[in-house]
């Protein structure tokens, strides 16, 4: 699958590097914390949320103020998000599958490297959702 | 030296987290979303014949860079790193872990739970394999998950996101308060 490494590409690994020890460090790939957050008995996961989203959001408000471009010199397009209804419906069933695993996908990937090697099999479990959802495609209400 | 292996406090690790917004837009247009990856990697090892696997995942490629420094990060911190201590949740949470039969905490997951012996049981079964398959089917019928829609469609204040991130805490909570303790009783 990576025959050829490009180095275009080595940038991302970094940003992942530091994106997956900050949820790991910060404790968000815990099962417990995911158990804590659902229960309302702690603010850590709430204040990791209310930091990371104005954070993002005061950022993309100076890149389209300071009309920064990428570093291929082109404009940062607008991010839109359409709705269907399956941002409510597959929404919840994913919610179902946080409050068990206590994992998102994010997270699935961490703690895979931070040694729970049992996750793999969640993970594949989370594969074969993916390839079940493009199966039932057709008779999903969208 | 031992700051090093202590847990960062949530306004270290959510700012970071939310950096990772501009950083990706500024690389190259790329926009934050991890379940994606999942799409792609059916995309690239069991296409069959299904129309929303049959497209083009090596364009996108760059998302599986993300998610193998994914693997990394929590490699550095999760075992060159880790933290000694069980981590620093509250009372009322070790309180109810235990009433639902739960040993002290310690690590990141209950090793009672999650490990591979467990998953030949009813619990484990539950949470790993049912668990995992509801990640994966409902992330992808929502089209993102808590990186693409509650990171970033947040943070460009798109309104199907906040759905998306309501009825995954929705979601959540219902199966926290009254599934698990059902499936940790068994």
């Amino acid at each position: 699958m990576f025959t050829v490494i490009e180095m275009k590409n080595i940038k991302y690994l970094l940003v992942g590097i530091v994106f997956g020890l900050a949820l790991t460090k910060g404790e968000a790939i815990s099962w417990y914390r995911i158990q804590e957050m659902f229960h309302f008995q702690s603010f850590h996961m709430y204040g990791i949320f209310m930091t990371a989203v104005p954070v993002g959001a005061l950022s993309i408000l100076l890149i389209r103020k300071l009309k920064l471009k990428t570093l291929q010199g082109e404009p940062v397009e607008k991010i839109k998000k359409v709705y269907h209804h399956g941002v409510i419906i597959g929404g919840m069933i994913f919610g179902f599958g946080w409050a068990l695993t206590g994992a998102c996908p994010g997270p699935l990937y961490a703690q895979i490297g931070a040694g729970y090697s049992v996750t793999i099999v969640t993970f594949v479990s989370a594969l074969l959702g993916t390839w079940t959802y493009a199966r039932l495609i057709p008779y999903l209400p969208d | 030296m031992e700051l090093l292996f202590k847990p960062w406090p949530w306004y270290i690790a959510g700012p970071i987290i939310g950096l990772s917004v501009p950083l990706l837009l500024l690389m190259g247009n790329k926009k934050l979303g991890v379940s994606s990856t999942l799409r792609q990697l059916c995309a690239a090892c069991f296409p069959g014949k299904l129309p929303f696997l049959n497209y083009d995942w090596k364009k996108d490629s760059w998302n599986l860079y993300l998610v193998i420094g994914m693997i990394i990060g929590g490699f550095i911190g999760g075992k060159l790193l880790a933290d000694p201590n069980p981590v620093n949740l509250s009372e009322s949470t070790i309180w109810q872990l235990k009433s639902m039969g739960l040993n002290d905490p310690q690590g990141l997951m209950p090793a009672e739970l999650f490990n591979w012996a467990s998953l030949f049981t009813t619990k484990g079964f539950f949470l790993m394999i049912v668990g995992g398959f509801m990640v994966g089917f409902g992330t992808r019928y929502a089209r993102g998950c808590t990186s693409g829609h509650g990171i970033l469609g947040l943070s460009a204040l798109q309104w199907p996101s906040l759905l998306a991130t309501a009825s995954f805490f929705i979601g959540g909570i219902l199966f926290s308060h009254f599934v698990l303790p059902l499936i940790l009783s068994v």
